[in-house]
């Protein structure tokens, strides 16, 4: 009942995660006690050093990984513990992933890459096109529909994956340095349009070590040898 | 998640869009399919073409019929130069009565006497090739009476002079069911034509049906009588002088599984009374039966070739699909990471195999058509593309398809999709 109440408020929510990995005798302690929540409606920047547990948390928050050790409810429900098939549904239903080189299918169309999460989700052919149709003119692609990945520009690339990442209505969107690739022109457009995501209601958790780009969020989260280091 | 039929349509075509766009290595992928398939159809097709036609020629001699006939016997052959002897062999009119008297599963015999006599139909001359029968004839070789009747039981009891024109003798004599009634002369004797029987045309047939080269059939009681039993001919210089009984016995036996039993009884009978064995017994039966040995012999040679070229073709589409997962690393972790199932995954890489084999066993099926049509019209040799050979071989390389594409489909499902994501 608790988790319910909670999780509509803070649809992130960690308690003490571990993660651990083992290498050889070794013990590498990528996540070392995490806990924090993340309200709904905020937008989040992780910051911190190389090989501080950054990408192994948004691994986790993306349902990608499991931790070995510790809670994570998401939306509510425990997900820390799920077999493979359940984290699968759960990222489908509830994340929305935005890739550093973005990650499109280059043998798939903009509308197609836009409307695989729906294609999983059975959602039949017409109705995903015409959602397909909606999201790409949300990040101003209306007129490049039926073009592959390799003829857009980096910038519009990211926008395809932006709108493939808001077209099942997640419950968080993820971003890992998603202007990692980009030139500031176009990281400044794109940033701009996580903002607006963020404004209109979405989630935003976004992992970056550049300060300008965390400036777009309302909070940072600094990462040290696997534990908070600052939360603002 | 339930099945969808939406689904597995755009799996189909995203397969399809993928191997389209490697044209040339999806080719060269289903080329081991192709030429399994092709060759298993056009082997059948041509093995099936030349079984068929001895089968059918058997199968006319009768599948319970023991077809006993008059020889000479081996140390009698160097005797063609004296031209005073007279061989003496051949069956006897008493065999015809033993074999049926004391063979219980002989449920008749059929006696026939071969010969040659000059005829005469009107003004038509010529030589009729005439065989000495009785009724049972008839009732064993059933064939399409054209015009008029049959010999009966009374034709022979009343030795009558009475001719049944085969279709092919009617020919050579010029006659038409007019005949019937009217009087043909045979070797110095008038019969009357009764009727004409159509004659089983056996175009290119190395076997002989019984009525293959017959004109005229007449009752063996009037044929002994007229005729007797020496026969005199003149070939190439040489007087031939021959005493012959009977030259062919047909045993009609009452069921088939006693054929070979019954055979064997006859030969042992015979024994008994021909010091030579100018005699030579076959059973189109065990000739039936070895045709069918053979081809079961040689749809095991085929098996075997097809199920290795198929392996071979199957293993390729292996080959390949595992380099195409490894090339897809990337496109597999991006699936995951929104949210594909493994099972998903999984589906998606087999249905692309699937749709390479399906392709490879349909080009498969045109060669295999093709081929057969090839040979039919250049080395003049029979073929028949049966609908179970395609069935089976479009069955077979669907199913290479899902066997060998099973494993690069599930090790692409157990890429982890961080580490997939990583790739490249
Ligand atoms: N799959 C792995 N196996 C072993 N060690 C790992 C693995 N992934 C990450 N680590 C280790 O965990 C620590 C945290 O890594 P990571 O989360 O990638 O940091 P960041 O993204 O902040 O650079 C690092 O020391 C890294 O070497
Ligand atoms: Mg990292």
């Amino acid at each position: 009942m608790k988790e319910e109440i909670s999780g509509a408020e803070y649809p992130v929510v960690f308690e003490d995660l571990h993660k651990i990995y083992e290498m050889g005798n070794e013990k590498v302690r990528a996540l070392d006690g995490v806990t924090a929540q993340f309200k709904k409606g905020s937008f989040w920047a992780i910051m911190g050093a190389s090989g501080s547990g950054k990408s192994t948390m948004l691994n986790i928050l993306g349902c990608l990984d499991r931790p070995t050790s510790g809670s994570y409810f998401l939306d509510g429900h425990d997900v820390s513990s799920l077999d493979d098939d359940s984290l699968s549904d759960i990222r489908l239903k509830y994340i929305g992933f935005i890739f550093q080189s973005f990650n499109l299918i280059p043998q798939l169309t903009v509308a197609e890459n836009i409307a695989l999460p729906l294609y999983y989700q059975g959602v039949d052919e017409g109705h995903s096109e015409e959602v397909a149709a909606r999201f790409a003119s949300v990040v101003g692609l209306e007129n490049r529909l039926k073009h592959r990945p390799t003829e857009l520009s980096g910038g519009q690339q990211q926008r395809v994956a932006i709108a493939r990442a808001l077209a099942t209505d997640p419950v968080i969107l993820l971003a890992d340095e998603p202007t990692g690739n980009l030139d500031s022109t176009t990281s400044v457009e794109i940033m701009e349009m996580l903002v607006n995501m963020n404004k209109m209601g979405k989630t935003v958790i976004m992992v970056t070590h550049e300060t300008s780009i965390a400036e777009y969020a309302q909070h940072r989260l600094l990462m040290k040898d696997g534990r908070i280091d600052s939360m603002e | 998640m339930k099945i969808n039929h939406s689904r597995i349509r755009r799996d189909f075509k995203l397969g399809l869009k993928n191997l389209l766009l490697h044209k040339l290595r999806s080719l060269l992928t289903m080329l081991g399919l192709v030429f399994g398939v092709g060759s298993v159809i056009a082997m059948l097709a041509i093995g099936e073409g030349a079984s068929a036609e001895a089968m059918e020629q058997i199968r006319k001699l009768g599948s319970r019929n023991i077809i006993i006939s008059a020889q000479k016997a081996a140390d009698e052959s160097g005797s063609s130069q004296d031209d005073v002897r007279m061989s003496i062999y051949g069956l006897l009119y008493d065999d015809a009565e033993r074999i049926n008297n004391t063979i219980p599963t002989v449920k008749a015999t059929v006696p026939v006497k071969s010969m040659q006599h000059a005829a005469r139909y009107g003004k038509r001359a010529i030589d009729l090739r005439v065989v000495g029968t009785t009724e049972k004839w008839f009732e064993l070789v059933e064939r399409e009476v054209i015009a008029g009747r049959v010999m009966t039981k009374r034709d022979v009891k009343n030795f009558a002079s009475a001719a049944v024109l085969t279709e092919y003798g009617a020919r050579r004599l010029l006659a038409t069911s007019t005949a019937i009634g009217t009087g043909i002369r045979i070797g110095g004797n008038t019969y009357e034509v009764i009727g004409i029987v159509k004659s089983e045309s056996s175009a290119d047939g190395s076997m002989q049906t019984p009525d293959q080269m017959i004109d005229v059939y007449i009752p063996l009681s009037t044929a002994k009588e007229h005729y007797g039993d020496v026969f005199h001919q003149r070939k190439q210089g040489t007087n031939i002088r021959e005493s012959v009984e009977l030259h062919q016995l047909i045993v009609y036996v009452d069921e088939e599984r006693n054929v070979e039993k019954t055979a064997e009884a006859i030969e042992r009978l015979l024994a008994l009374f021909h010091k030579k064995k100018d005699y030579a017994i076959s059973v189109p039966l065990a000739l039936l039966r070895q045709a069918e040995a053979t081809k079961r012999t040689f749809s095991i040679v085929l098996g075997s070739i097809a199920g290795i070229s198929l392996l071979v073709g199957g293993i390729g589409i292996m080959n390949i699909m595992l380099a195409t997962v490894t090339e897809r690393t990337r496109e597999i972790g991006i699936r995951r990471a929104i949210g594909a199932r493994r099972n998903q995954i999984v589906s998606q890489f087999l249905i692309e195999t699937m749709v390479l084999s399906l392709g490879g066993g349909l080009i498969g099926i045109g060669v295999g058509v093709f081929i057969p049509w090839l040979v039919t019209i250049f080395a003049h040799m029979p073929t028949i593309v049966t609908l179970p050979s395609i069935v089976v071989a479009l069955g077979i390389s669907v199913s290479v398809g899902i066997i060998f594409g099973i494993y690069p489909a599930v090790r692409a499902s157990r890429l982890d999709p961080i580490e997939a994501l990583r790739h490249e």
